[in-house]
């Protein structure tokens, strides 16, 4: 475990001195700003109902769609391009810490990029009178950070499959694009379309944790995909090794 | 402390390395040797962990690279043939990350003096990035030294390095090889000549010869070879030369007055050369032998190897 936290270590102090990380932050704000302004605007204006804390949240989860496989893109084929992979495979590591220590660098560099967000409702709460529901924000910051942790996974796993960070990016967000719009076939009847909803991301945050409801299933859905993705990571970089 | 048998490594249908079996023992530098393509750097990433052979078996410091993989990875040292740097960390960053993955006691003072041992002090808080290559090839053998490893395994260590470099690094080298087992490749064979203790050549996969520099170079060397430079005539002197006992043959060299003379097997016949070119009232410039090189030979045994048929 001490491995895994050190490799977790390193990447989470190299996002801090890398472009990416700060152009993928400042964006993110950016836009959440953006939006966050026009919805207290028309509040204000009174042509909206009183908003909460998902009108942050709605807009952050789409964002970060995109964001997170920018963010891990390069954890492992740029490893693999640059040659260093071949010195952690050959350091007293388990294939699967260079993973999991990844995931995690990557997963405390999101969580301190989330954490700022929490301006916004802390705003709005200030705003309104009797402020805003506590319980659906909780619930939906506790969905979003699994949510976080699932999609930064697969992420991790879509690098360490290529040489190319460019393509790892794209890869991995056609795949967490996939997995959101399967959602849409989950409306049918049979059994094909209700395994198609139970494995939609969005699905699992917005109809549950993003309305206030924590549900045991949803959290586990999000904790095995995630174990799942890391687990299939593992495999990928220990099969590097047989080629 | 290193021991391989019988190794093999396919790379789908093609084979790398088939059959290799070497070993190498504490206080000795191996030089692994061979042009490129050989299977150099397959044997090592298989010798560090990296990947494991399709057959055959290797152990490393005591223990077999496939079943006690992290064992071995824990006392070897290995430098890749392109350095594994990260450019965005300073040189101190990237000892203290590589020292804590491999849990070296008491890191700052390694670091210390392994910076000291690549004479990189001075740029301990450089960015890798900023650093030239031959300074980057040090932060890089400073990476395998720093946990003390057993065995030390360097893929071209010195290449991209400039002269000075070349020769600090490679006495850097003789120095850890009297303690420790010490795997090096190159092509560059005076390198191997110098370095090592023994020599490995190795082509298309298997290994070719297996002896010191030194006597490799006495086995295929055969006959002597001289050079003379005189101020007289080629053909004049040619003439003298080939009447001598022991020269077998006189070739015209490169200048005017210059030949080169093979002499016979175990014959010195340069008092007698001397004697008579001054005898015969000519003004002796020059004679020196010309030894066969690793190179020569390295040549022979490749091209042997290679192509046998084409001038058929």
């Amino acid at each position: 475990m001490r491995n895994v936290w050190i490799i977790a270590s390193r990447e989470f102090r190299q996002y801090f001195i890398s472009p990416v990380a700060y152009a993928v932050a400042a964006s993110i704000y950016l836009i959440l700003g953006g939006i966050f302004f026009i919805n207290i605007y028309f509040a204000i204006r009174g042509s909206q109902i009183d908003p909460d804390g998902r009108i942050v949240l709605g807009p952050l989860v789409t964002i970060l769609l995109f964001a997170t496989p920018a963010v891990t893109m390069r954890l492992l084929a740029e490893e693999h391009r640059m040659g260093t992979l071949e010195l952690l495979l050959t350091a007293p590591v388990r294939d699967w810490e260079v993973i999991v220590g990844k995931w995690l660098g990557a997963f405390g560099f999101m969580l301190v990029i989330v954490a700022f967000t929490w301006v916004y409702p802390y705003i709005l709460n200030r705003m309104t009178d009797p402020g805003i529901d506590q319980g659906i924000l909780v619930s939906a910051y506790l969905g979003l950070v699994l949510l976080l942790s699932t999609m930064l996974a697969i992420g991790v796993l879509i690098s360490a499959m290529f040489k190319n960070p460019m393509a790892a990016f794209f890869v991995a967000l056609a795949i967490l694009l996939v997995l959101w719009i399967v959602g849409s076939l989950g409306s049918g009847a049979g059994v094909g379309s209700q395994i198609a909803g139970s494995l939609s991301l969005v699905d699992r945050y917005y109809n549950n944790l993003y309305r206030g409801i924590i549900s045991l299933p949803d959290v586990l859905y999000f904790v095995s995909l995630t174990i799942l993705a890391l687990v299939f990571g593992s495999q990928i970089v220990e099969s590097r090794r047989w080629r | 402390m290193i021991q391989v048998e019988g190794l093999t490594k396919y790379y789908g249908d093609h084979p790398a390395i088939v059959g290799l079996t070497f070993h190498a023992g504490v206080g000795e530098i191996l030089g692994f040797l061979g042009p490129n393509g050989a299977g150099k750097t397959t044997t090592m990433r298989i010798l560090t962990g990296y990947m494991p052979p399709s057959s055959g078996t290797a152990r490393v410091a005591g223990y077999d690279v496939v079943d006690q993989s992290l064992e071995v990875r824990r006392r070897v040292g290995y430098l890749p043939e392109t350095v594994p740097l990260y450019p965005e960390m300073s040189v101190v960053e990237y000892l203290e990350f590589m020292g804590s993955l491999r849990r070296v006691k008491k890191l700052d003072e390694r670091i210390e003096a392994v910076l000291e041992e690549v004479s990189l002090e001075e740029r301990a808080g450089s960015f890798i990035g900023n650093l030239s290559k031959g300074l980057r090839q040090r932060v890089g053998l400073a990476q395998a030294l720093l946990h003390e490893p057993e065995v030390l395994i360097l893929d071209e260590p010195t290449i991209g390095l400039d002269p000075a470099q070349i020769i600090e690094v490679r006495k850097l080298i003789q120095e850890i090889g009297r303690s420790r087992t010490v795997l090096l490749s190159t092509h560059i064979l005076s390198e191997a000549q110098q370095v090592c203790d023994r020599v490995l050549i190795i082509n298309h996969g298997e290994i070719v010869v297996e002896d010191s520099p030194g006597n490799l170079q006495a086995q295929l060397a055969g006959a002597e070879r001289l050079i003379v430079v005189t101020a007289s005539e080629t053909a004049e002197l040619a003439r003298l030369l080939e009447r001598l006992p022991g020269v077998a043959e006189v070739k015209q060299g490169m200048n005017e007055g210059e030949v080169q003379v093979t002499c016979t097997a175990g014959n010195d016949v340069r008092p007698l050369i001397a004697r008579k070119v001054v005898e015969a009232g000519m003004d002796l410039l020059e004679l020196r032998p010309v030894g066969v090189s690793l190179e020569d030979i390295f040549l022979q045994l490749t091209r042997e190897e290679a192509a046998p048929p084409v001038e058929a």
